[in-house]
């Protein structure tokens, strides 16, 4: 089975530091110019889908400005048309009912390619925003799982064919296609929230949008478990941890065919570029900041990430780049890594129309509300959100 | 530029522009968006909105306006079912319309009550980047507890509370946008830091933002710059004795509902006293009413074309429903061309269509006096109902000239800034505005020929905010 690659697109790049090696000024991130450029190289390049991270970066010499996800996500929308887009956005400081209106309008926009890139936020900087406390690690998992049922209740709580427009009744929506959510949070120590619903937006037009998760937020025993959610980031220190895990996940998650998440690598990556090695250019950056971020990465020539991704997407249904910097390792990855990947069959074809469920593999989602879901579970089928 | 916070102006100071601007508001949920015709479009799709957004720029229409939905409408306990309902979310609708628009600007209606001030000015602020200055928003608040059930927080407002909330809200989002100091990023990649303090030294460049409120608290160092305006534009479209005074405080636009030509000469004169109390110059709140615009190549035919739109909106079906809301229970075996109901209502408050915005009259006695008006009249269910939304009527109607020479008398006195139109059609609704209202009115020399600037606050000609 081919494969498929995200391409994480935050700031001048996924090192710290990437704001002083990249080709635009370090002011070009708040600009729309740069969204725009490497969302259409990034697509033509063949790559399935741009993540956007959010949040306040780390304080100290690279602090930097960050557009909102969401609103990145949603301006290349319209600009784009294959690829998938996955902006994070946070369960512990949002209120539910406008993340669902968000993420479905995202969908709206780009034509059924959103995808929600799940967090929870453990920032105390966040936190003191709104006046809350932080959360800790059973909490965060709490409201994840209460974030993600209500999201997919509110998609759901407008039937596809909700809106009738029938002029001799005078309807323009049928009120039986409509469901109220009525969803009860627990999020432990008697507390909780409710969600009425319905949503203020129909249904998203791919029924649900994607839910992926990292892997820490997933449990088979909940809050959030691997049937909540359509795939899992599977990160390791090294790239021997980032293969054990990645073993460990299919096993704990559930394999595909019975229902289970897609497995998605973490990669940082390195090139050789503009006469430069890897090393030296890492060396570089690492000079001015180290980059700690837990990932596994390589750091190498294109053809040798292309050989390490072939081996990775026999053990993952997809890989997650976090390129050094954006501008110089995106147009060696599109000029090297993916034709090569493309040529041994190892990637999925990308193309205009594709929803992001097909590059995950999934089908267009059933409703829980509708008639067909109802027949499927009397006929012990299942139906999965 | 002028300071827009100069202490000592008087009412003398109001100058009318000469000109008027146009905004456009995509509704979503409403009464008037005709849907019965085979040319109504989506209400949710992109397209509907680029086309309509594209059309409106042609137009040089200063801002492309979104409502606002946080539960749906609902009547007699159900889902209101006979209007057009369903929008995106605003912000990410307009973040989507930046990348296909070039100079208008992106106005989010988003409620105080229902956000946290940090959160929403940073995203308001993200905007306002990714669109280059385009970016506004309208103020609204929200009391009722029925809404206050889609959300974590629940219904916690009073209604009296809901304007000083509003206001410490605005005051913190100001303080948020205003909070970094200019020219702070580095210009290349040998800097010390990304962004530091204009002096060079150790200080902070962007200043930390506390507030502690009765319903929240904040604490934040902002995260984002100035926009190529400095800061969003604010729209506020509450009608009250309350609102309008936090609008002359506060907005530089307020979205009224006072479009025809005397109502409006009064508001006019009401906002440019309250605006002058509250310190400012008197032209530093604009205003641009909400209205409707039925228009055709002659006066016969514009009268026609307004009979079939009406009998589109007002249908029997939502005649009989109308009537509902007031009596508080089902009138479905009443006939439309009939008479009033001769049942009294069921409650003495009214049952009113939730979210529509109706407030509390007192039904028998409504029910009395509507009976006794359409008996007087002769008017059926569906006659009366047409003629009682005639009074809150917010329609142009005539031939392109007539409207056109019309709109002059509101540029030459000042009357109004603009108009928000509301396009009874999606997503065609403009064209004729455009293809034709719109040169009549450059022809008369009150409507721009180009967009001046890039950012709202340039074409609206507003003066940079001082910061706070």
């Amino acid at each position: 089975m081919s494969g498929f690659l995200i391409l994480e697109a935050d700031g001048a790049g996924s090192h710290p530091a990437a704001w002083r090696a990249g080709r635009t000024a370090p002011a070009s991130v708040l600009g729309s110019a740069g969204l725009r450029e490497v969302a259409l190289a990034a697509e033509s390049a063949g790559f399935h889908a741009l993540s956007y991270v959010d949040g306040p970066l780390p304080e100290g010499p690279d602090a930097q400005a960050r557009l909102n996800a969401l609103q990145r996500a949603a301006f290349v929308g319209p600009l784009t048309h294959a690829i998938g887009l996955l902006p994070e956005v946070d369960t512990v400081y949002t209120e539910p009912f406008h993340v669902a209106t968000q993420l479905a309008s995202l969908d709206y926009v780009s034509q059924g390619r959103g995808g929600w890139l799940l967090a929870a936020s453990d920032d105390a900087r966040e936190a003191a925003a709104v006046g809350r406390s932080v959360a800790d690690g059973h909490r965060r998992r709490a409201e994840a799982g209460a974030s993600v049922e209500a999201n997919r209740r509110l998609w759901d709580s407008w039937e596809d064919d909700a809106v009738i427009k029938d002029v001799d009744s005078g309807r323009y929506l049928d009120a039986d296609r409509l469901h109220y959510a009525d969803f009860q949070a627990d999020l432990g120590d008697g507390e909780g929230y409710f969600v009425k619903g319905p949503s203020i937006i129909p249904r998203p037009l791919q029924g649900q949008l994607p839910v992926v998760a990292p892997a820490g937020l997933v449990s088979a025993d909940g809050p959030l478990t691997p049937r909540d959610v359509d795939a899992v980031l599977v990160s390791g220190s090294s790239l021997d941890r980032l293969r054990t895990e990645l073993s460990q996940a299919r096993e704990a998650f559930g394999a595909r065919s019975e229902g289970g998440p897609a497995v998605i690598a973490e990669l940082d990556v390195v090139l050789d570029a503009r006469g430069l090695s890897a090393a030296d250019r890492l060396g570089a950056l690492d000079a001015a900041t180290p980059w700690n971020s837990g990932r596994a990465r390589f750091v190498g020539t294109a053809e040798g990430l292309a050989d390490l991704l072939e081996e990775l997407l026999a053990l993952a249904d997809g890989v997650r780049l976090h390129p050094a910097v954006l501008d110089v390792e995106l147009p060696e990855l599109s000029a090297l890594t993916l034709p090569v990947l493309r040529s041994r069959g190892l990637l999925r074809i990308a193309a205009p129309g594709d929803t992001f469920r097909s590059v995950l593999g999934l089908e267009r989602a059933v409703n829980r509300y509708s008639t067909e879901a109802a027949q499927s579970v009397a006929a012990g089928t299942g139906a999965q959100a | 530029m002028s300071s827009d916070s100069t202490q000592g102006h008087t009412t003398a100071d109001f100058r009318p522009s000469g000109r008027i601007q146009f905004g456009i508001f995509f509704q979503g949920v409403n009464s008037g968006t005709v849907w019965k015709t085979p040319e109504a479009g989506s209400q949710t799709d992109f397209e509907s909105f680029r086309r309509i957004a594209q059309t409106a720029e042609r137009g040089l229409f200063a801002a492309f306006f979104l409502g606002e939905g946080l539960r749906l409408r609902e009547h007699l306990g159900r889902v209101h079912e006979l209007d057009v309902a369903g929008r995106p979310d605003a912000q990410t609708m307009l973040a989507a319309l930046a990348g296909v628009t070039d100079k208008i600007g992106l106005v989010a209606t988003q409620n105080t009550t229902y956000n946290d001030p940090a959160d929403l000015a940073h995203r308001l602020a993200s905007l306002d980047l990714i669109s280059g200055g385009r970016a506004a928003w309208n103020i609204v608040t929200t009391d009722n507890a029925w809404t206050g059930q889609n959300f974590r927080r629940g219904g916690y407002l009073d209604h009296a509370d809901r304007y000083r909330h509003a206001e410490a809200f605005v005051t913190v989002a100001k303080e948020i946008w205003d909070s970094w100091e200019d020219d702070v990023i580095a210009g290349n990649g040998a800097a010390k830091s990304w962004a530091s303090a204009s002096d060079g030294g150790a200080g902070a460049f962007a200043r930390r933002v506390r507030h502690e409120g009765r319903h929240y608290s904040v604490d934040v160092v902002p995260r984002l710059p100035r926009s190529e305006q400095h800061r969003p534009v604010l729209f506020q479209a509450g009608d009250s004795q309350e609102g309008r005074d936090f609008a002359a405080r506060q907005a530089d636009v307020i979205f009224s509902a006072h479009p025809q030509l005397e109502d409006a000469r009064a508001f006019r004169a009401d906002l440019v006293e309250r605006t002058v109390a509250a310190g400012r110059h008197p032209n530093a709140l604009q205003i641009f009413p909400a209205s409707e615009f039925i228009l055709a190549p002659t006066e016969a035919e514009a009268l026609e074309k307004k009979a079939w739109v009406r009998s589109l909106q007002i249908g029997p079906q939502q005649a009989i429903a109308f009537l509902e809301q007031f009596w508080g229970t089902s009138l479905s075996g009443y006939d439309p061309d009939g008479p009033l109901p001769d049942i009294d209502p069921v409650v003495e408050e009214t049952s009113e269509t939730r979210g529509s915005g109706f407030h509390g009259a007192r039904a028998r006695q409504l029910a009395d006096q509507w009976r006794a008006e359409a008996k007087d009249k002769g008017l059926s269910i569906r006659q009366f109902v047409t003629a009682q939304s005639a009074r809150r009527d917010a329609t142009f109607t005539g031939s392109y000239q007539s409207v056109a020479d019309h709109l002059a008398v509101y540029a030459r006195d000042g009357v109004v800034d603009g108009f928000n139109i509301s396009p009874w059609l999606i997503p065609t609704g403009l064209d004729e505005i455009v293809n034709h209202l719109v040169p009549e009115l450059q022809e008369r020399g009150v409507y721009p020929t180009e967009y001046h600037g890039s950012t709202l606050r340039e074409h609206l000609g507003l003066p940079l905010p001082v910061r706070g």
